[in-house]
């Protein structure tokens, strides 16, 4: 299975198999990682599931769409590498994929 | 133990022709008797057109996947104040305030940026010990083995000094900011606290002009991170015009004020009801944390968001009209059995807490949700520490109101 690497704002580091097809934040909530509340379910209705891309994997991720453009810009601590992670769809292709928590979600 | 089923609203709720359900009365939430109303709606007719109401027509939408649906239909359904804003009663069109909840994108988006900031994490972190001081002087001040109201010796207390806080607002004014924010929502009615919308008008004056003169002391000084300051140096709110300035106040002031207040005392109250789990979090007092998005919800302090269709919408099998009014019934999502296990019950150690409604979802989703928290979290650490009992001794006094859904009067004694 395709393996992420999630790091929390303070460092800490979690890496886990998830299934193809599962989402990103899918992946957090089921292995209670800390740091991504996902608060809608995965509806991009929030930006609660708020991740920073590392550098090398952007472009495999693909750009986001109209609506999480739209709560990514409401999110205070958004950078230009931010995506909500219930939008990145887990694949062959992003296998090794990192990202970074914020702060905090809100 | 759950609110007690009142036997005959059980009744009319399950024998009133559908056509002729109306859920927007305001009486069914003072008289906390609304929840058949809604069970019915929700398997019977989860889109429902209300012909006749003291508010017009309008379609409820009650279920928590509609009105998720309609959350995200932004574009459909607007919450522009052009078409009556985001409450079922429509203002008087000359009165409308321009505020960004009330708007659409592009200048919702823009004007919503300005304002963020200020509930950014760094900056709460900083709030964090301001809120916790308050929150100690008031709960030393209460009495002991004496009834009063929890609403106005604490609710109220606790909320308007956090807002004074945030708008640097002179602290031993600020009762002005809850009884504006009172004035801002009240229905008018002869003997009420606003007998009509001249009388509204006076008090945003009076307020307006409070707010002139700090908004002038702070254009002309360096930026401070106070919502004043904020307001008045970003660059989408800076020109704004004297009445858009107020709009964003009644906003913030609104925003911050009831909602919060009404959590704090819904908190107090369920815990009374659901003695196990009082037992419950005070043997483990690390549950506030999953308790007070509980207590948000369970407390659903904006019974509603209202919409009007722009073009024709879809939805559960029926079409909406353009033009026509959309209620989003929070308080009945989030007693929605699809969605929320064993939705009519306050459980302390839920596994995950945030999926309610309370805070809307999509763009409109409240700014100041994780500042809400933030309040109650550090207030509930700070009861818990103090007194092992609230005890409430009397009956709840609720709001008259489709949209506030708060508690006006609540009897407790604190024993010691
Ligand atoms: C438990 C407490 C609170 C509840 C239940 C609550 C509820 C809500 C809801 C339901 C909305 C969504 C409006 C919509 O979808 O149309 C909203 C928006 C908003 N809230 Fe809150 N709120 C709370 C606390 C606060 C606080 C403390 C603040 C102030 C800092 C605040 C400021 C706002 C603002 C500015 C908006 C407008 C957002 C927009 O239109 O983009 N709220 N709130």
């Amino acid at each position: 299975m395709p393996q992420v690497t999630y790091i929390e704002h303070d460092g800490t580091e979690h890496r886990i198999a998830l299934e193809a097809g599962k989402s990103v934040m899918q992946g957090a909530v089921d292995n209670a990682i800390p740091g991504i509340d996902a608060d809608c379910g995965g509806e991009c209705a929030c930006a609660t599931c708020h991740v920073y891309v590392d550098e090398a994997w952007l472009a495999q991720c693909g750009t986001p769409g109209e609506q999480e453009a739209s709560m990514l810009s409401f999110a205070a601590t958004a950078a230009p590498n931010s995506r909500l992670s219930c939008q990145i769809t887990m694949s062959p292709a992003l296998d090794g994929l990192i990202v970074r928590m914020p702060e905090a979600q809100h | 133990m759950n609110a007690p089923v009142d036997l005959d609203h059980a009744r009319i709720a399950a024998t009133t022709p559908l056509d002729r359900l109306d859920p927007s009365n305001p009486a069914l939430f003072r008289d906390d008797v609304w929840q058949p109303y809604f069970a019915r709606l929700r398997r019977e007719a989860p889109v429902h057109y209300c012909a006749e109401s003291m508010f017009g027509p309008f379609w409820s939408i009650s279920t928590y996947k509609d009105i998720m649906q309609c959350e995200l239909a932004h574009k459909v359904l607007s919450s522009d104040s052009l078409h009556g804003g985001i409450s079922i009663r429509d203002r008087d069109k000359a009165l409308r305030l321009p505020m960004f909840i009330a708007m659409d994108p592009p200048q919702h988006d823009e004007q919503r940026k300005v304002v963020q900031p200020i509930v950014a994490p760094g900056n709460l972190a900083k709030l964090e010990h301001v809120i916790r001081e308050r929150a100690i002087r008031i709960l030393e001040g209460l009495p002991r083995n004496e009834t009063f109201n929890w609403v106005d010796r604490v609710s109220i207390e606790l909320t308007v000094s956090m807002l004074a806080t945030l708008f640097d607002f002179p602290q031993e004014d600020r009762r002005k900011l809850s009884h504006w924010s009172d004035c801002a929502t009240a229905l008018p009615m002869p003997g009420g606290l606003i007998e009509n919308e001249e009388q509204r008008e006076a008090v945003f004056a009076e307020m307006l002009g409070a707010f002139m003169k700090l908004w002038n002391e702070r254009v002309n000084a360096d930026p401070r991170p106070d919502l004043i300051s904020m307001l008045a140096h970003g660059e989408a709110t800076r020109n704004m015009t004297p009445r858009e300035f107020m709009g964003n106040l009644v906003l913030l002031i609104v925003g911050g004020n009831d909602t919060t207040r009404n959590s704090i005392s819904g908190g107090v109250l369920f815990l009374n009801e659901n003695p196990a789990e009082y037992n419950k979090l005070r043997a483990n007092p690390a549950l506030i944390e999953t308790m007070v998005p509980e207590i948000i919800r369970y407390q659903t302090p904006l019974a509603h968001m209202r919409r009007t269709a722009v073009a024709d919408f879809e939805i559960g099998g029926k079409t909406i009209r353009a033009g026509e009014k959309v209620v989003m019934w929070y308080i009945s999502g989030n007693r929605d059995e699809t969605a929320i296990e064993q939705p009519d019950r306050f459980i302390i150690d839920r596994a995950r807490p945030r999926g309610h409604l309370s805070f809307g979802f999509g763009i409109h989703r409240c700014v100041g949700n994780r500042l809400a928290e933030l309040q109650l979290k550090i207030l509930w650490e700070e009861i818990l520490r103090r007194f092992p009992r609230i005890e409430v001794v009397g009956r709840p006094e609720r709001t008259y109101s489709a949209f506030v859904h708060g508690i006006t009067n609540l009897p407790v004694r604190i024993p010691g």
